[in-house]
């Protein structure tokens, strides 16, 4: 099969930045068969292929995209699915330049193959065409209850599934996918995608109960009496954090967190047809420079606001957010201030946000994190106009569950404290996910969720737990 | 899905719901609150927990049909279903050393009083309650206090029963006449528990309030309810909804329970137009008692 030497990746049809930047369609629009199999003509195969080694749930890269390159397409999602039950999410969300893609040995002299456009294609491929089933394995009996329906809760509940438990999800809201529904917008991650990969999860055995607020209807030890006999905890992100600056509380603040649960997962967009409001005024200011800050900005592009900022107070190097994203929103017009640092909201007699006063910043030496510490700017305050005032700075743990489970270690932070098989301090229950690392991304928990599925099942198979 | 065994309309717009949720009755605690979605597409809004039956496994909750969705609550019978109930949310309210408590209830507030006044009571503390509303109709679950109660004081705005006047005034004057509690509760609209713990500051008298802020999801991970207590910013969902009385910036509270005004209306009024209300007026009077 002749290889195809071009430096770049094949591009990636997207709608057009000044359409889609007030619609909630998917930006990218995937690869046609014909360039799915061009792209993946680039791969050189490799024998020890650094892909596979920079993805978090091994994926079997270089096979699926021969796979792929033969037009075997149905062959290829095989083998992706072998590994990886969320393909779908993970070709759109996984930041692949700092994982498969950062190791391909093309990106040394030019782009990488795009293994990410590639496992979504073969994901939309087979979606399109109504996957096959899965074939469910022969029960073994033995109940596992799960707390979370993110990435970290749908993996751990479809690796155990598969191998013959009978695995119940608990889910504190009212729809299963956790961040992947009530955070990631639809722009960027269909719904229905998510909820075709909770169906397939679903397919294989696995019950989720919805509406279940753990630690608080249920607590872990209940779990067991009710003939759990272990028990993976992926909460996820948990409580927002604001700046502690003065004017946080005024109308029209809104944590990131709220933002986009109003938008995405009460569908405030759809206001009135739907019933959950949410105000979106002309000028808006979204704090922070993550994925989140991204989603959080284009969303309110997308609600009708005619001006949104990123105020971060790093620069643009430092910040953490996916190049893609943070190109995808600079080209739909989102203007980026950055090494810029909010010190107050101001608000109006109402109570009504007006403005955010703010301080340049400029850098200095690096901070525990390895980046150049932001230092302000003495009397470079100004006063930036904005009717709203978004704040995505990350989150803390949510203290609900980890505060009516005894003898659950945690971290100084608030965090699960876990071994690396993901095992807390308590016989029978493991975490995962952004519940013990703080905010990271969904393909990481998806990690630690296959992690504790594997340990989880050689626990069950022998009892033994040694740490 | 969550099936509502009774109804029970207990003044012109304040109806009570006995909903079967096994698991809530059997955790819920005085002083909890549920998160209900009557159907896909609608909002969730908070209800504090006004009774329930472990044993066979019911909430009770009460509500003013005030907006869109309590309206359309309002228009559901016993025998149907809501589709979303989850709880029990928030910090449970516990008295361990009490020997004299004032429970002071407004409006709809007087519903989350019950399941407090009725533990304390239980408890064998001496409870006197002071309960209004804004006329004789309006008032609820008086004979519930009651029978919670060792004195109980009721108030009406208009006169139209008991006392003419806020229950601030009875308050007011069984402080002056020096009765001392170890605790005042007080629930009802914002500013009722604002005069309420101004009133009782002087005194020094632990005062306890419930917040009902707007909420999304109820666990924390919205941070939409955050109030200010003390100075610190705190989610009423997580870390309420009750909280001391002398600490709470009422005035905040108030302005971001304004929040969705235009948007509220706008929602009721189509909800309205579909259901051929006439009674649009009433629902607009009755807005003034409301907790929310």
């Amino acid at each position: 099969m002749p290889l195809n030497r071009s430096k770049k990746k094949t591009p990636m049809p997207t709608q057009n930045p000044e359409v889609r930047r007030r619609n909630f369609s998917e930006v990218a629009l995937g690869y046609s068969e014909e360039e799915a199999v061009s792209e993946a003509k680039r791969c050189l195969q490799c024998k020890k292929p650094g892909c596979v080694e920079g993805c978090p749930v091994q994926v079997q890269i270089p096979q699926f995209i021969k796979r792929i390159a033969e037009r075997d397409f149905e062959g290829a999602i095989k083998i992706i699915k072998e590994t990886n039950s969320l393909p779908a999410i993970c070709g759109r969300v996984c930041p692949q330049e700092a994982q498969c893609e950062k190791n391909c040995v093309l990106g040394k002299v030019g782009e990488p193959v795009a293994i990410g456009r590639l496992e979504r294609f073969a994901a939309d491929w087979e979606r399109t065409r109504g996957s096959h089933p899965p074939v469910i394995p022969k029960k073994l009996g033995k109940k596992v209850a799960i707390i979370g329906s993110g990435p970290a809760g749908l993996t751990c509940a479809g690796d155990l599934a598969k191998l013959g438990y009978d695995v119940t999800i608990f889910e504190a809201l009212h729809k299963p996918g956790g961040v992947l529904v009530y955070g990631i917008p639809e722009f960027r991650l269909p719904k229905i995608i998510v909820e075709q990969e909770v169906k397939f999860i679903q397919q294989l055995g696995v019950e989720i109960k919805t509406n279940m607020v753990m630690g608080k209807v249920l607590t872990i030890d209940d779990l067991f009496e009710m003939g759990y006999e272990a028990v993976f905890i992926s909460t996820g992100a948990g409580l927002p954090k604001f700046m502690g600056i003065p004017g946080e509380n005024y109308l029209g603040v809104y944590s990131a967190n709220e933002f986009l649960t109003r938008i995405n997962l009460m569908k405030a967009y759809s206001f009135p047809n739907t019933d959950t409001p949410i105000k979106v005024g002309k000028k808006v200011a979204v704090i922070g420079g993550g994925n989140v800050a991204m989603d959080a900005a284009r969303s309110a592009l997308r609600m009708g606001a005619d001006e949104v900022h990123i105020v971060y107070r790093r620069s643009e190097e430092e910040m953490p957010a996916r190049k893609e994203e943070f190109e995808n929103a600079k080209e739909e017009s989102i203007i980026f201030d950055f090494l810029t640092n909010p010190v107050r909201i101001i608000g109006n007699e109402n109570g009504w946000v007006k403005g955010i006063e703010c301080i340049r910043m400029e850098l200095g030496e690096p901070d525990a994190s390895g980046r150049r510490r932001p230092v302000p700017i003495t009397g470079s305050e100004f006063i930036m106009d904005v009717d709203t005032v978004i704040i995505a700075i990350g989150t803390g743990p949510n203290p609900l569950l980890t505060k009516t489970t005894e003898g659950l270690e945690l971290t100084k932070h608030g965090y699960i404290a876990v071994d690396e098989e993901g095992r807390t301090s308590r016989e029978g229950v493991w975490a995962g996910g952004d519940i013990v690392t703080g905010s990271a991304t969904v393909i990481l928990a998806m990690g630690a969720g296959k992690k504790a599925a594997r340990s989880i099942h050689e626990y069950l198979q022998n009892k033994k737990w040694q740490q | 899905m969550f099936k509502i065994l009774e109804k029970r309309e207990l003044a012109p717009s304040i109806k009570l719901f006995v909903i079967e949720a096994p698991l809530v009755a059997k955790k819920a605690k005085p002083g909890q609150f549920v998160i209900l979605r009557i159907k896909e597409g609608g909002e969730r809004i908070p209800l504090t927990i006004a009774d329930y039956d472990a044993q066979n496994g019911t909430v009770t909750i009460v509500f003013q049909e005030v907006g869109k969705t309590t309206r359309e609550l309002g228009t559901l019978e016993a025998g149907d279903y809501i589709e979303d109930f989850v709880g029990p949310l928030g910090v449970p309210v516990e008295f361990p050393n009490h020997k004299k408590v004032l429970g002071i209830g407004g409006g709809l507030g007087i519903a989350p009083l019950y399941p407090k006044l009725k533990m304390l009571h239980q408890q064998g503390v001496e409870v006197v309650s002071i309960i209004g509303a804004r006329t004789a109709e309006m008032l609820i679950l008086e004979e519930e206090i009651k029978t919670v109660s060792n004195r109980m004081y009721v108030c009406t705005d208009d006169g139209s029963k008991g006392r003419h006047g806020f229950v601030t005034v009875v308050l007011k004057e069984l402080l002056e006449q020096g009765e001392k509690f170890d605790e005042i509760i007080i629930i009802g609209p914002p500013i009722l528990m604002k005069i309420g713990s101004e009133i009782t500051k002087p005194y020094g008298i632990p005062t306890m309030v419930s917040l009902n802020p707007i909420m999304v999801d109820g666990t924390g991970m919205c941070g939409g309810c955050r109030v200010t207590v003390d100075g610190e910013i705190k989610f009423a969902c997580v870390d309420g909804p009750a909280f001391d009385g002398h600490k709470v910036d009422f005035d905040e509270l108030i302005k971001r329970l304004a929040t969705y005004k235009e948007e509220e209306k706008i929602s009721l009024e189509i909800f309205n137009k579909a259901h051929g209300c006439k009674l649009i007026n009433k629902i607009e009077g009755a807005d003034k008692d409301a907790v929310k």
